[in-house]
C-alpha cells in the first residue's frame, strides 16, 4: 500500500544488519587510509585540494589528512571529529586515535558476526578501557619534582613526537628548539606566545630559536633602521584619515577654498595625534592599522620607526613580549604603559627583511624560523613543530610520562587480557577483542616499518610477561628493545585521551542499528 | 475517481483536477494511515529501554547527529507521509510537555495502530474502536494513580530524585556516567526550583558544552559560563568581588533614530565636532567608572578608542554577548540590564564573587565563568566529551533528565519502570473489559494488548525471549498482587523494579497514555485522503 513513501524523496534509510556494515566499513576505511602513516617508518599522503588552484599539501599528520577528506559516510565523520578534536586537546595522536577507534570496530565486527549483541560489546569495551587507564596510571612517572630529568624527558617526548614527521633527520635540533620554546612559556599553555614564521631557502636544519620577537614587516622609509634602548608604543589606532564617528556628520562646502580649509584642518588633527604620539617619549611606533605617508613622514622628521599594519596576533605578541599595553588614545601619555626592549634591528632571513627586536623584557615569547627547501616542507615542518609543541605544553602541566614504541599498548593489553579471564560471560569476548584491538597498534607500526610484525608482536608479549619490562619495538633496529634506554618517551595525557576517546566513539558507532539520511540539500549550480 | 451526476444526469466535477490526484477513501485509507505510522514506530521501537540502540541521522547539508531520543529521531527524520508527521508531532509534544518517554509514546501509538487493524478486520466501526481506546485509557490512568507512590525528598535528601534521573539516563549513551550526570541535573534543579511554588523555570538552567577533555569532566557550575573573552587582551583574566555593569548600548556616540544630518562647512565647526567626539568616550567610561562597576558587560561592541579608554581606566570590559546570556547574567547577578548610560546607578549593579576567564586545550579557546553570584538561581552545566556528537547527545540526555526532575518537584508521585506500569495496566483493563457490554469490549481488550508491546519490546532489546519473559512477568504480577515487576533489562537477576530502582514519573506516564490514545483517535476517524499526485 502507501506506505512505501514515508520519507521524502531520496530521504534513505538502512536497518540493521545493513547500517551497522555500512558504519563499520565506513569507519574502518577511514583507519586504513591513515593506518600506514603511523609510526616512525610512516608515510607521507599527498592532499590535493579540488578548489582552485588544486593546491598541493604533503602531509603526515592525521588530523591534517582527515581533515581534507571529503566524506559522505556517517560513522567516517565520527572517526574524523574525534581526530579533530584530539588535535584541538592535546596536538598529538591524532592518527593513533582514528587506527585505534578503527582497530576496536574491526574487532567488533568479528563479535558481532558471531551473534554477540552490540550492547554487550560495549559494556565489555568499557570495562576494559577503564582497566586499562588504570594499567597506565600505575606505571607511570611523575619527573614533575626533578627539574633536570622534567627537561629530558620533555625531550624525549618530543623527539618522539617529531620522529614519525618529517624532522625527524633533524630531530634533536627540533626538539631542543622546541623544548626551550615550551620552557620558557613557563607552564602556560598559550601557544600563541610562540611565533613560527616560514621561510623558503636554506635547508631545515638552518632553522632557529630566536629568544626575542621577529616581525615580518618593514620598517618606513627614511626611518633608522636601529634602535638602541627603544621605548615601544604599541598601538591600535586609525593612522590615515581619522574618521569622525559621530553619526550624520558631513562635510559640506560651497566653495573651493572652504575645502582647502578643511583639508587644513585634518592635516592639523593627524599633526596633533602624531604630536601626541611623540610626547610619550617613544622611539618606536607599532600600529596595527596602515600608516599614511604623511604621519609617516612625520615620524621619520622626529627620528621615530613607525612599523605599520602589524597583524593582530603579532600586536598582541609584541604587546606581551615588550610588556607594553596596546593604547587607542593618546590623551595622557603619563598612564600608557610603554614596551621596552634593548635593540631594534632590521635583519635579513633569506631575502626577505624582518625587523627583530631583542633584549625584551618579558621571556615568554619567543619566535621560531623554519627554513626549508619549499613551501610544502616548510608547511609539513610547521604542523611537526605545532605537534610537539602542543605535546610539551601539555606535559607541562601534566608531567606524567610513559615509554613509547608499543610500551604502553603492551602494557594495557596485559592488563585486559588478565581482566578477560577473570570476567565471567560474553563479555570476555569483547575485553579480549580490545586487547586485541590495543596490540594492533604496534603491530602497524612495525609493519609501516618493513618489520615481521607477527614475529615482534610475540616477543614483545612474551618480554611483557615478564614484570616490570620496558620493552618496545626499536624500529630502527627492527628488534625488541628497551625503550628507557632508547630514550622513547610519550605523554601519559596523549595516551590517556586516545584511548578513552577511541573507545566513546567505538560505542558510539556500535549503537548505532539505523541509518536516515536525509535528501541532500540542492544546490544551485554557482559555476 | 469519484464522479457526481447533477438531476440531468451530467457529470460535474467536485475535485479540481481530480485526475491529477490521488485518493484514497473507506478502509483503503485507514490502512493505509495505520501502516504509516507503523512505520514510524518500528522505526523507534529498537531505540526502547536501557538496551535500546542509536541511530544516525544524515542532515540535508551532510551534519550527522547520533541519537537515542525519540523526539530528536523523529525530527531530524525527513518524513513526507502525512501521517507519520502525526506521530513525529506525537513525540514532540511529549518532549514540550514532560521532556521524557518521546520514544515511548510513539512505540505505544505504533501498538495501538497495530491492534485497531485487526479489529478493523473483524468489521467494528473506527469510531467504535476509538471510544474502546478512550474508554481503556482512562481506566489505565487512574490505575496507573493507584499504583502510584508518593515519594518524598527534600533539599538535603536528594538520593531518590537522582535515582529517577538515573533511570532516564540509563537508555543514553551517557549511561557510563550515569550517576554524577543525574546527580548534576538534579543539583542543577534543585537550585533553580521554586519549592514552594512547586514549579521550575528551566531556562535558569544554561546547558554549555565544550569537545575535549572526557564526559567525567563535566562539572555544574553556580554561576554562568559565556564562551567570550575579554575584549582586550591585557585586561585582567580573574576579579573578585566584580560589581558588573550590564549594558545593552554600545560604546559609541549616540545614533538618534530621526533622520538628521550634521553639516560641517566651517573649520571651528570641524574642531568641536572633534572635541564632541573625544567627550562622548570619555563621558561613557567615567560614567561607568563613577557607579562604582568593575566588569562591563556590553551586547554590543566598542570601537578600539573605548576599549583602550576601557582597559586605561582599569575596567575590564566584554563585548557582543547574545541576548539570552546577559539575561542569564543579569538574573544570576541580580544587577539590571542597563539600555542608557545615564541610567547606570550603583543600585544596577550585578554582583559576583568572581569572574575568571580558562583556556582550553592547545586552541585559543577560552570561556568566562561568572561564580559566586549574589542571585545563584542560574546554574550552567558544562559538558565535556570526545567529539561533537556526544556532546550534542549530552546536551540532549541532560534536557531529558532536567525535565523528569523538574516534574517530580512539581509532581512527587512516581510509578516504577521497566514496563511494570504497563503491564498492571494492562491487567487491570483486561479485568476491567468484560464489564462492558457490546463492540468496545474488544478495543478494550485490544487496548490492553497493546500495553504488552512496550515490555515486549523492552524484552526483545534486551535479548530475553519476549514472550516468555513477558508472560513469566505477568503472571508473576498477578500472584504476588505487586505491580512493581517488570523485565530485567540490565541481566540482575530481579524482576522488582523497587529494589532494581527503576523509577518514572506519573505524569510522564500518564501523558504518555492519553497522548498516544488521542493521535490513534485521530488517526482511525480519518476516511478520505487526498493527495495532489506526483508531478
Amino acid at each position: 500500500m502507501a506506505i512505501d513513501k514515508l520519507l521524502k524523496d531520496e530521504a534513505t534509510e538502512e536497518k540493521g544488519e545493513r547500517a551497522r556494515m555500512s558504519s563499520f566499513v565506513g569507519a574502518m576505511a577511514i583507519a586504513d587510509v591513515v593506518k600506514t602513516t603511523l609510526g616512525p617508518k610512516g608515510m607521507d599522503k599527498i592532499l590535493q585540494s579540488a578548489g582552485r588552484g588544486q593546491s598541493v599539501t604533503v602531509t603526515n599528520d592525521g588530523a591534517t589528512i582527515l581533515k581534507s577528506l571529503h566524506i559522505d559516510n556517517p560513522a567516517a565523520k565520527v572517526l574524523i571529529d574525534i581526530s579533530k578534536v584530539q588535535d584541538d586537546e592535546v596536538g598529538d595522536g591524532t592518527t593513533s586515535v582514528v587506527v585505534l577507534a578503527g582497530e576496536l570496530l574491526r574487532e567488533a565486527e568479528k563479535l558481532v558476526a558471531v551473534k554477540i549483541h552490540p550492547m554487550t560489546i560495549i559494556s565489555g569495551y568499557r570495562m576494559a578501557a577503564e582497566c586499562a587507564r588504570d594499567a597506565l596510571l600505575k606505571k607511570v612517572m611523575d619527573n614533575k619534582e626533578d627539574a633536570e630529568k622534567f627537561k629530558s624527558d620533555l625531550m624525549k617526548i618530543a623527539m618522539t613526537t617529531l620522529s614519525s614527521k618529517i624532522l625527524s633527520q633533524d630531530k634533536e635540533h627540533f626538539s631542543k628548539l622546541a623544548v626551550e620554546a615550551v620552557m620558557r612559556l613557563k607552564g602556560s599553555t598559550n601557544l600563541e606566545a610562540i611565533q613560527i614564521i616560514k621561510k623558503a631557502g636554506g635547508s631545515l636544519r638552518d632553522s632557529f630559536l630566536d629568544e626575542g620577537f621577529i616581525l615580518d614587516k618593514k620598517i618606513g622609509i627614511g626611518q633608522p633602521k636601529r634602535i638602541e634602548n627603544a621605548n615601544i608604543l604599541i598601538a591600535n589606532t586609525a593612522m590615515d584619515t581619522d574618521k569622525v564617528k559621530i553619526y550624520g556628520a558631513r562635510v559640506r562646502v560651497d566653495s573651493m577654498s572652504r575645502v582647502a580649509e578643511i583639508e587644513g584642518a585634518e592635516k592639523e588633527k593627524m599633526r596633533e595625534k602624531v604630536q601626541k604620539i611623540i610626547a610619550h617619549g617613544i622611539n618606536c611606533f607599532v600600529n596595527r592599522q596602515l600608516i599614511y605617508n604623511f604621519p609617516e613622514e612625520l615620524f621619520a622628521d622626529a627620528g621615530i620607526v613607525a612599523i605599520e599594519h602589524a597583524d593582530f596576533d603579532g600586536i598582541e605578541r609584541l604587546a606581551l613580549v615588550t610588556g607594553g599595553e596596546i593604547a587607542s588614545t593618546f590623551d595622557n601619555p603619563e598612564s600608557v604603559k610603554l614596551g621596552h626592549c634593548k635593540l631594534i634591528e632590521e635583519i635579513m632571513i633569506g631575502e626577505d627583511k624582518l625587523i627583530h627586536f631583542s633584549g625584551v623584557e618579558m621571556g615568554q615569547a619567543c619566535t621560531i624560523i623554519l627554513r626549508g627547501a619549499s613551501f610544502h616542507v616548510l608547511d609539513e615542518a610547521e604542523r611537526s613543530l605545532h605537534d610537539a609543541l602542543c605535546v610539551l605544553s601539555q606535559t607541562v602541566v601534566d608531567s606524567r610520562v610513559l615509554l613509547g614504541g608499543g610500551w604502553p599498548e603492551m602494557v594495557m593489553a596485559k592488563e585486559v587480557d588478565e581482566l578477560a579471564r577473570k570476567t565471567p560471560g560474553k563479555k570476555s569476548h569483547a575485553i579480549e577483542a580490545f586487547s586485541r584491538a590495543l596490540q594492533a597498534i604496534p603491530t602497524i607500526i612495525a609493519d609501516n616499518a618493513g618489520l615481521d610484525s607477527a614475529e615482534l608482536i610475540a616477543q614483545l608479549r612474551a618480554e611483557h610477561h615478564k614484570e616490570g619490562s620496558n620493552a618496545g619495538i626499536d624500529v630502527i633496529s627492527g628488534a625488541v628493545g628497551d625503550m628507557e634506554k632508547l630514550g622513547i618517551s610519550e605523554a601519559f595525557k596523549v595516551k590517556q585521551a586516545v584511548l578513552l576517546s577511541a573507545t566513546e566513539a567505538a560505542e558510539m558507532i556500535l549503537r548505532v542499528d539505523e541509518i536516515i539520511t536525509c535528501a541532500p540539500r540542492r544546490r544551485e549550480d554557482r559555476m | 475517481m469519484a464522479l457526481a451526476f447533477d438531476e440531468y444526469g451530467r457529470p460535474f466535477i467536485i475535485i479540481k483536477e481530480q485526475e491529477q490526484k490521488t485518493r484514497l477513501r473507506g478502509l483503503d485509507a485507514q490502512k493505509a494511515n495505520i501502516s504509516a505510522g507503523k512505520a514510524v514506530a518500528r522505526i523507534l521501537r529498537t531505540s526502547l529501554g536501557p538496551k535500546g540502540m542509536d541511530k544516525i541521522l544524515q542532515s540535508a547539508d551532510g551534519d550527522v547527529t547520533i541519537s537515542n531520543d525519540g523526539a530528536t529521531i523523529l525530527e531530524q527524520m525527513d518524513v513526507g507521509n502525512q501521517i507519520a508527521k502525526l506521530m513525529v508531532e506525537l513525540s514532540r509534544s511529549q518532549d514540550y510537555e514532560i521532556g521524557d518517554g518521546t520514544t515511548g509514546v510513539v512505540v505505544m501509538a505504533g501498538a495501538l495502530l497495530e491492534q485497531s487493524e485487526k479489529l478493523l478486520e473483524h468489521g467494528i466501526h473506527p469510531i467504535r474502536i476509538a471510544e474502546g481506546f478512550e474508554m481503556a485509557s482512562r481506566i489505565a490512568v487512574e490505575n496507573l494513580e493507584h499504583i502510584a507512590h508518593k515519594f518524598e525528598f527534600d533539599a538535603t535528601n536528594v538520593e531518590p530524585l537522582v535515582q529517577t534521573c538515573m533511570t532516564t539516563l540509563s537508555s543514553k549513551i551517557v549511561n557510563r556516567c550515569k550517576h554524577s550526570l543525574a546527580e548534576i541535573a538534579v543539583k542543577a534543579v534543585l537550585a533553580v526550583a521554586d519549592l514552594e511554588r512547586k514549579d521550575v523555570n528551566l531556562d535558569l538552567i544554561k546547558v554549555e558544552g565544550k569537545v575535549g577533555g572526557k564526559l567525567e569532566d563535566t562539572e555544574l557550575i553556580y554561576g554562568i559560563v559565556v564562551e567570550k573573552d575579554m575584549s582586550h587582551p591585557q585586561m585582567p583574566k580573574r576579579i573578585e568581588n566584580a560589581k558588573i555593569a550590564i549594558l545593552t548600548c554600545p560604546f559609541e556616540p549616540p545614533k538618534p533614530k530621526t533622520k538628521h544630518k550634521v553639516d560641517i562647512d566651517t573649520v571651528e565647526k570641524f574642531q568641536t565636532l572633534r572635541q564632541q567626539e573625544q567627550k562622548y568616550f570619555d563621558d561613557m567610561v567615567q560614567k561607568c567608572k563613577d557607579v562604582g562597576s568593575t566588569l562591563v558587560i556590553c551586547q554590543w561592541g566598542f570601537d578600539d578608542e573605548a576599549n583602550h579608554l576601557l582597559m586605561h581606566r582599569n575596567l575590564p570590559a566584554v563585548r557582543w554577548v547574545g541576548g539570552v546570556e546577559l539575561e542569564l547574567i543579569a538574573i544570576a547577578t541580580g544587577g539590571r540590564i542597563v539600555p542608557r548610560f545615564q541610567e547606570l546607578t550603583p543600585e544596577k549593579l550585578g554582583k559576583a564573587g568572581l569572574v575568571r576567564e580558562k583556556s582550553f586545550g592547545t586552541t585559543k579557546d577560552r570561556m568566562l565563568y561568572i561564580e559566586q553570584c549574589a542571585n545563584s538561581r542560574a546554574v550552567t552545566i558544562f559538558i565535556r566529551g570526545g567529539n561533537k556528537m556526544i556532546i550534542e547527545e549530552t546536551k540532549r540526555s541532560l534536557h531529558d533528565a532536567l525535565c523528569v526532575a523538574r516534574n517530580l518537584i512539581r509532581n512527587n508521585s512516581i510509578v516504577y519502570g521497566g514496563g511494570s506500569a504497563e503491564i498492571s495496566c494492562s491487567l487491570a483493563i483486561e479485568a476491567a473489559a468484560d464489564g462492558y457490554p457490546g463492540v468496545e469490549q474488544y478495543a478494550i481488550r485490544a487496548f490492553a494488548d497493546a500495553l504488552d508491546s512496550i515490555p515486549m519490546a523492552l524484552a526483545e532489546n534486551s535479548g530475553l525471549q519476549p514472550i516468555e519473559t513477558l508472560s513469566a512477568v505477568k503472571s508473576q504480577q498477578i500472584k504476588e498482587n505487586n505491580p512493581c515487576c517488570g523485565i530485567d533489562c540490565n541481566d540482575v537477576g530481579i524482576n522488582d523494579m523497587r529494589e532494581q530502582n527503576v523509577f518514572e514519573t506519573l505524569i510522564g506516564k500518564q501523558q504518555q497514555i492519553l497522548l498516544a490514545t488521542q493521535v490513534v483517535k485521530m488517526i482511525l476517524k480519518i476516511d478520505d485522503v487526498i493527495s495532489p499526485s506526483d508531478y
